[in-house]
Parts: C-alpha cells; sequence; structure tokens
C-alpha cells in the first residue's frame, strides 16, 4: 500500500488523537499542528514507525505571528520519507512568555545545528540541547532579530539621516 | 575579410623600458642628491604588494583588474599575495557581516607596517544596500581605511584609479608619519596597541 496522505493522517490521528490537528494540504503538502508537549512523541512515531519511516529531517524553522495571542512561536519541522519520496510538515505552536520546545536532537542528529539557528533568529529554547547558543549571529547579538518587533535595519547606526532615504515620508503613506 | 577599425595603426613605443619619473633634486657631474622620504616613497609606490580580502561580487571585478586585460602589474603591482605579514596593501572587496568584522581586523593587525587599506565598493565602504542586523555598515568601523572606491561593483577602472590614488598617498608619505601622536591616535581610535 502506497504511502498517502489520507494513510499518513489516520495514523497520526489512531496514535494521538486529538493532540495533532489542522490538518491540510497546501499544494499536495501534508501539514498540521501538534501539541507542545508531544512534539517529540510525534517526530519519533513519524521516524520510527515502520510504515510512516520518515527518516530524514529536510529542515526546521521558526514563524513569529505576534497577533496570535498565546500562539506567538511556531517550530515548523520538515521531514521526508526517502524510500516513497513523501514529505510531511510538522507545526509546533508555542506562547511568546514561554517561548520552549523540547529539542529533536535525540531522533534527528541534523537537528542540532537548524534549532541553534531558530534559536538564534527567533529565541525559542530548545530544553534538553546539547549545545544551545547562536551559531550565526555575532555572540554580542542580544535580541531575536527575526521577531516582528525588530525593524530589519540596524539600529545602531547614527550616520544615516531617515529625511535623506525618504523614510519619514514614506510612513505618512 | 572582416573591417578593421581599431589598432590598426601600428603605434611605437615611446621607450623600451617604461620609467618612473625622478623625484626632485639637484643633479650635477656624477651626482644626484634628493630626500629620502622620496626615493622610499618612489620605490614603495611602484612595488605594492595587495592582500586581496574579496567576499563577494567586487572581488570578481578584482579578478579582472588584476588579470591580463586591465592589469594591475602595471602599476607594480602584480605580485599579490595571501599572507598579511608580507604585504602592503589590504583590498577589502565585497560585504562584510558583522561575525566577519574580527577576522578583517585580524588581518590588519597582521600586517606589518607601513599598512594601507582600501575599501572597494559600496558594502566595504557603508554597507551598502544591505542595512540590516548582520552586516558591518563599512569596515571603517573596525581599521583605518585610506581609499573609498565607489561602485557596486565597480568597474576595473574605479578600483585601478583607487589605487592610483593609493600610490599617490603611499609616494607622498612621510618616514615619521607612522611614529606621529596623529597616527597613534589614529589607531588607538580603533583599540589597536
Amino acid at each position: 500500500m502506497a504511502l498517502t496522505n489520507e494513510t499518513i493522517k489516520q495514523k497520526l490521528q489512531e496514535k494521538f488523537g486529538d493532540q495533532v490537528s489542522g490538518f491540510e494540504e497546501p499544494y499536495g503538502l501534508l501539514t498540521f499542528e501538534a501539541g507542545k508537549e508531544v512534539n517529540l512523541k510525534v517526530l519519533n512515531f513519524l521516524h520510527s514507525d515502520e510504515y510512516l519511516n520518515f527518516i530524514f529531517l529536510t529542515d526546521i524553522c521558526g514563524v513569529h505571528y505576534p497577533d496570535d495571542k498565546g500562539r506567538e512561536l511556531v517550530v515548523v519541522y520538515h521531514l521526508h520519507n526517502l524510500q516513497e519520496n513523501v514529505r510531511v510538515r510538522v507545526k509546533v505552536f508555542t506562547s511568546i512568555e514561554s517561548p520552549e520546545v523540547y529539542t529533536a536532537t535525540g531522533i534527528f542528529e541534523a537537528a542540532n545545528w537548524m534549532e541553534r539557528e531558530t534559536f538564534d533568529f527567533y529565541g525559542i529554547n530548545f530544553i534538553g540541547h546539547p549545545n544551545m547558543k547562536r551559531i550565526l549571529n555575532v555572540e554580542e547579538m542580544d535580541y531575536s532579530p527575526m521577531r516582528k518587533e525588530f525593524p530589519l535595519e540596524d539600529q545602531s547606526r547614527v550616520d544615516k539621516d531617515d529625511e535623506m532615504f525618504g523614510r519619514d515620508r514614506m510612513l505618512a503613506f | 575579410m572582416r573591417p578593421v577599425s581599431y589598432n590598426v595603426k601600428v603605434k611605437k613605443l615611446e621607450n623600451d623600458i617604461s620609467m618612473a619619473e625622478m623625484p626632485d633634486g639637484h643633479t650635477g657631474q656624477g651626482f644626484f642628491a634628493t630626500k629620502l622620504d622620496d626615493v622610499i616613497g618612489l620605490a614603495r609606490k611602484n612595488s605594492i604588494w595587495p592582500l586581496p580580502f574579496a567576499t563577494s561580487c567586487c572581488g570578481i571585478e578584482f579578478m579582472g583588474t588584476m588579470a591580463a586585460h586591465y592589469d594591475l602589474g602595471r602599476f607594480g603591482s602584480e605580485r599579490l599575495a595571501f599572507t598579511p605579514r608580507q604585504c602592503d596593501l589590504l583590498m577589502v572587496m565585497g560585504t562584510i557581516a558583522k561575525k566577519m568584522g574580527p577576522v578583517v581586523k585580524q588581518v590588519y593587525l597582521q600586517m606589518a607596517e607601513p599598512r594601507w587599506v582600501m575599501a572597494v565598493g559600496a558594502c566595504a565602504s557603508s554597507g551598502g544596500i544591505f542595512d540590516t542586523y548582520s552586516v558591518l555598515q563599512g569596515i571603517d568601523q573596525v581599521v583605518p581605511v585610506d581609499v573609498y572606491v565607489p561602485g557596486c561593483p565597480p568597474r576595473p577602472e574605479a578600483i585601478l584609479d583607487g589605487l592610483i590614488r593609493i600610490q599617490d598617498l603611499v609616494g607622498k608619505e612621510s618616514l615619521r608619519r607612522r611614529n606621529g601622536d596623529q597616527y597613534k591616535a589614529l589607531l588607538e581610535s580603533y583599540g589597536i596597541q
């Protein structure tokens, strides 16, 4: 039996019930939400189940939705079943007050650097990670630059006159 | 036959060997007297060893500048080296991320005096289009810069122009400058020494 989105969804719901939700298939890619407490159980199930066999972690990234109260930060896992060439996307929501998610390094070695990157840019703390520190940005940086409250431009500059760059006027529009 | 509209006239060389101009001085039968500054400046400016620190597209333009067509060798700078200890001129070409800043500074520190720095292109000079949290807004935040070459990226002619300006600075520099208080204060402002 081929691995289809329908069967994956069925297996997950059988195993986890209400803790997995929000199933959708944008462009045919099965996407769902897993509870913050069971993220490792879900990932482990996807990885180790003989039938599902998602052995490859393609990517981890973060998202910030500042307007979604209590669910501001998201960790997105992309998994790949190499034999069947099927992918799934798992989302784990967390509040910005306690941005803490269990680390997936025990299941996927590749999660190590990806989680450090997510920590670097979104300030999401991965509990149990062996080396939770910045990976891409300078170590002195004291904020998470991809969170929406921080503008893209370097705020420490004093030599750029906003008026010269038309920025004051842009705000008026 | 294809009509050729350029390089049709054979141009005779004025001299077989191109010589640097002599500095001002007194000359008589069998002697020539001039200032030591001028002689050393003359020697230095026509044998600058550049250290290319190329991180992006300006580096590609530099490769064009360096190669046969534009030929950095015409200015006595054909001896590029990737060891800071032997080089006189640090050419920083391309975007320098904040994380790369300490590396640029370390390379500068490893160079022996006298040393010069050229910032090639908008990114090295000011951060360029990358007005963002991760990019150093001009290498003059970490090392003192002698010549800025504008452009994004600058054409090889612009890089050559920058080199000629460096040559001017090198040729006219006083031998006492690097021991002076002003120079020491400059380095101090970058936290060097």
